[in-house]
């Protein structure tokens, strides 16, 4: 090909701690081919226009969960986001909304990771089997209960996407309510009834209002409305149940 | 001494930020037509409780023109408020069933929404016979 590359302008909300009050929109011009994603669009004007510029990314495939931002005003990852669907008119790269901006495009997560350290991401069994009663057996029909929110990779789109979130940042949010139904749904898992207690908070379910744009916007086509929505259910039958059995019900 | 200085970004007019939430507040903006509704059902009751001159006072008033072109924009807006009623109903529910299968969201709405006109009708059948 003895094309020259197309050029595509790329305006980045760029914030610099140490000598910006606020975030500035910054112009960038970056060849591309059809094959770039935004990733390395910001990867080009790194290395050939600008060395300051901060950004997160890891696995460049969609897997790792670093590189959330909003492209084009969407919560979006930037290596599964093609710089060819936004020519010629160019587009705008933010950090992810609803999260303290740390420099440029680099966000601050505390809040994410502390809460999800309190949610139990993981399988605590039922019942205690030694080694040599064998694995703990699941039916493809038990496995299809939690398979889909088992697809989330941490990328935190769906709190950009939440104005919930936004504007109370209490809230555990739709990513973390739909990776606790996960291992609430497991049939494997024991520990329901304490992450229960995490849903019934008002930061938890009961802080949504069913927007529903964290399910429009995951990149791996998790549901968490659906995993936060179906919990309101529970956890009002649970509060209603525990009149008729004295101690509620797990879900 | 760390260098941090985290910059949070005000929320003012989230909602006009995405059309997806521009969507979403008009369907919660249906709630107050709804919320209209209740009271000019209401304005009847105590009017039929304080006796027949009243009521036919109040069937008057909805007989105006004006009365009449509430109730078509307050049917438009109920028509939207019952599709997006139905439209999230999905999202309340498990659409994995136990054997394993899934359920289609539209489906679901779509049931919704042919339960609601077919009990409408019923009752309008009702009303008038």
């Amino acid at each position: 090909m003895t094309d020259e590359p197309r050029k595509i302008r790329i305006d980045v909300l760029r914030y610099r701690p140490e000598q910006d009050k606020e975030p500035v929109w910054e112009e960038f011009t970056v060849p591309f081919t059809d094959d770039m994603s935004v990733l390395q669009g910001l990867q080009y004007i790194k290395d050939e226009l600008d060395g300051t510029l901060s950004f997160r990314w890891s696995c460049r495939m969609a897997i790792c969960g670093s590189c959330g931002m909003m492209i084009g005003g969407e919560p979006k990852l930037g290596c599964k986001t093609f710089l060819r669907d936004y020519y010629p008119y160019g587009l705008r790269v933010e950090p992810l909304a609803h999260f303290p901006i740390e420099r440029d495009l680099v966000v601050g997560v505390e809040d994410f990771i502390g809460k999800l350290e309190t949610i139990t991401p993981y399988l605590v069994p039922r019942e205690a089997r030694t080694l040599e009663e064998g694995e703990y057996l699941q039916t493809p029909a038990q496995l299809e209960q939690f398979l889909q929110f088992s697809s989330c990779i941490n990328c935190m789109l769906c709190y950009a996407a939440c104005p919930q979130y936004g504007l109370d940042p209490h809230f555990t949010g739709p990513g973390l309510l739909a990776l606790l139904h996960r291992y609430n749904a497991d049939s494997r898992d024991g520990a329901s009834a304490e992450r229960m207690q995490l849903v019934h908070a008002e930061e938890g379910v009961w802080s949504c209002t069913a927007v529903g744009y964290c399910s429009e916007v995951c990149p791996k086509g998790v549901d968490p409305a659906n995993a936060v929505n179906q919990n309101k259910t529970a956890s009002a039958m649970d509060y209603f149940l525990r009149f008729v059995a004295p101690k509620g019900t797990d879900k | 001494m760390s260098a941090r200085k985290p910059y949070i970004r005000s929320m003012d007019a989230w909602w006009l930020r995405d059309s997806f939430f521009v969507r979403y507040m008009l369907r919660e903006a249906t709630a107050l037509f709804v919320v209209a509704y209740a009271l000019v059902l209401l304005a009847g009751v105590v009017c039929l409780a304080r006796g027949p001159t009243a009521y036919q006072a109040w069937l008057r008033i909805l007989a105006t023109p004006w009365s009449i072109a509430l109730h078509v924009v307050l049917l438009l807006v109920f028509l939207y408020h019952t599709w997006s009623w139905f439209r999230i109903m999905p999202k309340t529910m498990s659409l994995i069933l136990p054997s394993g299968k899934h359920l289609s969201p539209a489906l679901v709405t779509t049931a919704g929404l042919l339960a609601a006109a077919l009990l409408c009708i019923g009752l309008f059948l009702a009303v008038r016979l």
